[in-house]
């Protein structure tokens, strides 16, 4: 604090507090109303303090998901989410560090082609190439597989820089003592690079975790069978159309069910996400 | 930047490289340049005649209105989700800075919602502002606000971008709270002891110092504003009334996905690729300048 100034000090506190509010509101709502009966969701103005179905609201949705558009259970979708996260977070993460590795530490032909090729994914999100890239899951006989929600999105450029960026930051005697006591390049990278590299590993999990958890198109285009939906789009095909039709209790409780693990990765490891958020953009 | 000391092997590079190559090759390349073809192509709606059209794909898509109409919208949903998202975000960056009983509580809750998927945060308001049962409605209502956007356009927009706005928040306070702690204090205390109070500080020192950051994060919200908000209208409002919401993206996905249009999505997919490409050029010149001062 650089003076005394009680009025700014208390004007910073209802700002702060108004945004918190902004960003609690709906997510309080939402809550309120996954513990309410149908009935008392409909009723207009809806109360403003929880009810007394929430473990019956969860529990039918968890195995029965909504009778209104699809009625597929979420927990089915939960597992389903959670693959895909783990699937895409953990691939990203490795095939992103053996790629930069191998920049980092080996000089060889196209090395540079390789890089550009990486960096140009960036411009390429799927959204610009949406028919071609489910066809071509398609020829692969990858639509409906935990496959083809994953593969095609395991790509990372911004993992791949941000490890050759750190790798370029190791101390070459490292490298130089790995070698005179006669370690070959894979023995260095495991025992050496890896465990150098746990900060950087645990704050990009959590970045692609997020990521792979709250992916949405392609999910849409890629599955088409109830078994294999995500939670996120399992949400939208509860709401057939029509916002009375929809049963909200239900949907409120996938709401808050489909926040609730991304949710708890940034609480839990809220040190990593900041550090991998700010750092995987520069 | 290079190193000294590097191994040799004739072929362990590529196969390092090689997992994400062959993504890279199989599920980016690959269809990107399908796509380039296919806005060349023009097919019949029975898909049994197909005709190499050179530019007559997009020819046809900047004499359509409907496509220079979801143009428009974009621009307008674009730009009020980048101007009001990073305002509000860098009012409560600005005040949760410094000392501040409670500051980390703040900063906690106010980070969270990066978790949310844009999906659920479309929903989310969806439910707020429903015209039967939203209990936003009920107290807009009450001032005398008519609120249904199924039936105005400008009030769908609106929900898509207060969804989307509400979404972000949470990104850019955390990078404007990041640029806010590399301002050296001693600067702000020299000019506190020459007398300036906290708002003169904060327009002629901490605005100015903040500027990259704000201009880096504007770049992030419009790629945010044209590709991630698929989630959000699709999930809200479907693109209507009457097209009102339907932002490019959406439209590729409407033109391709549900009406088959082979060679007019593809076109518009082009058209993306364009500005996308522009936007990252823009956003690492940008990080290059940073580094070299």
């Amino acid at each position: 604090m650089i003076e005394r100034r009680p009025l700014l000090t208390v004007v910073r506190h209802v700002v702060l507090i108004g945004g918190v509010a902004l960003v609690m509101f709906p997510v309080y709502i939402a809550f309120v109303a996954s513990t309410l009966s149908f009935q008392e969701v409909l009723h207009v103005p809806m109360r403003l303090w929880p009810g007394d179905h929430l473990l019956e609201n969860y529990a039918a949705v968890i195995a029965h998901g909504s009778s209104q558009g699809s009625s597929a259970p979420v927990g089915t979708m939960m597992v389903n989410s959670l693959v895909m996260a783990l699937v895409i977070a953990i691939g990203k993460i490795a095939i992103s560090v053996i790629s930069a590795f191998a920049m980092v530490y080996f000089r060889f032909p196209l090395r540079q082609t390789f890089f550009w090729m990486i960096f140009i994914t960036l411009m390429l999100p799927v959204e610009v190439r949406i028919l071609p890239t489910y066809q071509v899951a398609a020829q692969l006989k990858l639509v409906d597989t935990y496959a083809g929600l994953t593969l095609p999105l395991i790509a990372s450029a911004t993992a791949t820089f941000l490890f050759r960026q750190f790798f370029l930051t190791i101390p070459d005697e490292y490298a130089e003592a790995a070698r005179i006591d006669g370690a070959g390049p894979m023995r260095f990278f495991w025992d050496v690079v890896l465990p150098l590299s746990r900060t950087n590993i645990a704050a990009l999990f959590v970045i692609m975790f997020i990521y792979g958890w709250n992916q949405y198109l392609w999910p849409l285009l890629v599955t088409t069978q109830e078994s294999m939906y995500v939670t996120v789009i399992g949400i939208k095909r509860m709401i057939p159309g029509g916002d009375a039709a929809a049963e909200w209790h239900l949907v409120m409780a996938t709401a808050i069910l489909a926040m609730l693990p991304p949710a708890l990765v940034v609480l839990l490891m809220q040190r990593w996400f900041v550090r991998g958020l700010v750092e995987t953009e520069k | 930047m290079e190193k000294r000391v590097r191994f040799r092997s004739p072929w362990l590079p590529y196969a390092l490289v090689l997992p994400q190559i062959a993504v890279t090759l199989v599920f980016f390349f690959w269809p990107a340049a399908e796509t380039v073809y296919y806005s060349a192509l023009l097919q019949d709606a029975f898909a049994s005649k197909i005709q190499f059209v050179w530019f007559d794909n997009f020819i046809a898509l900047f004499q359509d209105p409907h496509y220079l109409a979801s143009f428009k919208v974009t621009a307008l949903f674009s730009t009020l989700v980048a101007v009001s998202g990073l305002a509000v975000s860098l009012l409560l960056a600005v005040f949760a800075d410094r000392a501040l009983r409670g500051a980390s509580i703040y900063k906690t809750l106010l980070i969270w919602p990066y978790a949310v998927a844009p999906a659920v945060a479309g929903v989310l308001w969806l439910f707020l502002l429903s015209p039967s049962i939203g209990i936003l409605t009920y107290a807009l209502r009450s001032v005398g606000v008519e609120w249904n956007y199924y039936v105005h356009g400008g009030q769908a927009l609106l929900l898509i971008c207060v969804a989307a706005v509400w979404k972000q928040i949470s990104y850019n306070f955390l990078f404007f709270l990041a640029g806010l702690q590399s301002i050296p204090g001693s600067l702000i205390e020299a000019a506190a002891i020459d007398g300036a109070g906290p708002v003169r500080r904060f327009w002629t020192i901490v605005f100015p110092l903040l500027s990259p950051t704000a201009f880096f994060l504007l770049v992030v919200n419009i790629v945010y504003a044209f590709f991630d908000t698929f989630a959000i209208v699709d999930s809200t409002t479907q693109g209507g009334p009457a097209q009102a919401t339907q932002i490019l993206v959406f439209k590729i996905y409407q033109d391709g996905v549900q009406a088959l249009d082979l060679g007019g999505s593809a076109a518009q997919s082009v058209v993306l690729m364009v500005i996308v490409i522009v936007l990252t050029v823009v956003q690492f010149r940008w990080v290059e300048r940073k580094v070299q001062y």
